[in-house]
C-alpha cells in the first residue's frame, strides 16, 4: 500500500491513533500478568480477541476470582458494538472470504472512528485499514512489553498497577458519557455492582448491570 | 484446561463472531433503534461496574485504599483531557506513592 501525497492526512491520523492506542496495550499487558495470566495468555488475548475493553474485562474478572463463563459473557456483551461497526463498514469495504475475515478482526472502535471521519470511500477504506492494522501491530507489541515488565515486578501495588486497571476502565468509559442521563446510569451501575459484590460470586456483579442498560434503553 | 485458558479461548471466539456477524448479516437485522439504544448503554454500565469493583473490592469486601486515590487522580486527568497513557500513569504513580509511604 503506497502512501499518496493527497492522502497524507489520512495516514497521519491513522498512524498517530494507532501509536497512542497501541501504547495503551502496555497497561493491558501489565494488567493481564497482574491478574495471574501468563505472558502467553495475555498476548493471545491481544492477538485473538483484539478489543481493548473486552480484554480488560476478561483479565479483571478472572483476576478477581470470577468464573470463565462470566468473563466470556461480559467480554461478549462489550464486543457487541463491534458488530454494529462491521455493519457500518461492510458496504464501504465490500470484501469476501479471507479478506472479510481479516477485516472483521480489525473492526474495532478506532478503525471505524477514523474511517467515518473521512469524506470519500477511498479514504474511508484507507483510514480503516491503516488504523486497524496499525493499532493491531502497536497494541500487540506493547501488550508484550507491558506483560514482560509486569512479570518482573513482585507486588503489583508497589508500582500502582492495582490502580492502573480501574484507571484504564475510567479512560474507556469516560468518552462514552455524553449527557447527564449517561452519567447517572454509570453511577447506578457502580452502586449496583458494589452492592452485589459481598453477596454474589465475582463477575456476577458486573454482568448484572446489563439490566440497567436494558431498562434505560428500552424506551426513548 | 484451566479456567483462564477457557476464558482466553472462549472470549476470543465470541469476540470474532461479534465482529464477523456485523460484516455478514443484512443491515436490517441489527439496525433497530431499541437495540442500538441498549447497545450504547451496555459498555457504559459494564465498564462503570468494572471501575467500581476494581477500585473498591478486595475479594468480597468493599475497602477504600490507595486504589481510590489513584482513580480520583485519573478522573481529574480525564477532566483535564489528558491522553490515555497519562491517565493510567498518573493513577499508578499516586496509588504507588500512597502504598509505599503509609
Amino acid at each position: 500500500m503506497s502512501i499518496k501525497p493527497k492522502n497524507d492526512a489520512v495516514a497521519r491520523t491513522s498512524l498517530s491513533v494507532a501509536f497512542t492506542v497501541g501504547l495503551y496495550g502496555a497497561a493491558f499487558g501489565a494488567a493481564g500478568v497482574t491478574a495471574g495470566f501468563t505472558i502467553l495468555q495475555t498476548c493471545l488475548l491481544s492477538i485473538l480477541l483484539f478489543s481493548g475493553a473486552s480484554q480488560f474485562a476478561v483479565v479483571g474478572i478472572m483476576g478477581a476470582g470470577g468464573s470463565a463463563i462470566s468473563a466470556i459473557a461480559t467480554a461478549t456483551l462489550l464486543g457487541f458494538r463491534n458488530a454494529l461497526y462491521g455493519l457500518q463498514m461492510a458496504p464501504i469495504l465490500k470484501v469476501t472470504g479471507l479478506k472479510r475475515i481479516l477485516s472483521a478482526q480489525i473492526t474495532i472502535d478506532e478503525s471505524t472512528a477514523v474511517s467515518t471521519l473521512q469524506e470519500n470511500d477511498v479514504d474511508r477504506k484507507r483510514g480503516f485499514y491503516l488504523t486497524g492494522i496499525g493499532v493491531y501491530i502497536f497494541w500487540n507489541l506493547f501488550t508484550y512489553l507491558g506483560a514482560l515488565g509486569a512479570s518482573a515486578i513482585g507486588d503489583p501495588a508497589v508500582w500502582g498497577l492495582d490502580a492502573a486497571v480501574p484507571a484504564a476502565f475510567c479512560g474507556l468509559v469516560w468518552p462514552r458519557l455524553k449527557d447527564k442521563k449517561q452519567f447517572l446510569i454509570s453511577a447506578l451501575a457502580i452502586v449496583l455492582a458494589l452492592s452485589l459484590t459481598p453477596i454474589t460470586a465475582a463477575g456476577i456483579p458486573i454482568i448484572t448491570t446489563v439490566l440497567l442498560a436494558i431498562i434505560f434503553g428500552w424506551k426513548k | 484446561m484451566s479456567a483462564i485458558w477457557i476464558a482466553v479461548i472462549g472470549s476470543s471466539i465470541t469476540a470474532f463472531l461479534n465482529k464477523y456477524i456485523g460484516h455478514s448479516v443484512p443491515e436490517k437485522w441489527l439496525d433497530r433503534p431499541r437495540f442500538k439504544r441498549i447497545n450504547t448503554l451496555v459498555p457504559i454500565v459494564l465498564l462503570s461496574a468494572l471501575v467500581g469493583v476494581q477500585t473498591f473490592a478486595t475479594k468480597k469486601e468493599i475497602v477504600i485504599d490507595q486504589r481510590f486515590a489513584g482513580v480520583l487522580v485519573a478522573l481529574i486527568a480525564l477532566k483535564l483531557k489528558a491522553s490515555f497513557p497519562i491517565v493510567v500513569a498518573s493513577a499508578a504513580i499516586t496509588s504507588a506513592a500512597i502504598y509505599n509511604l503509609f
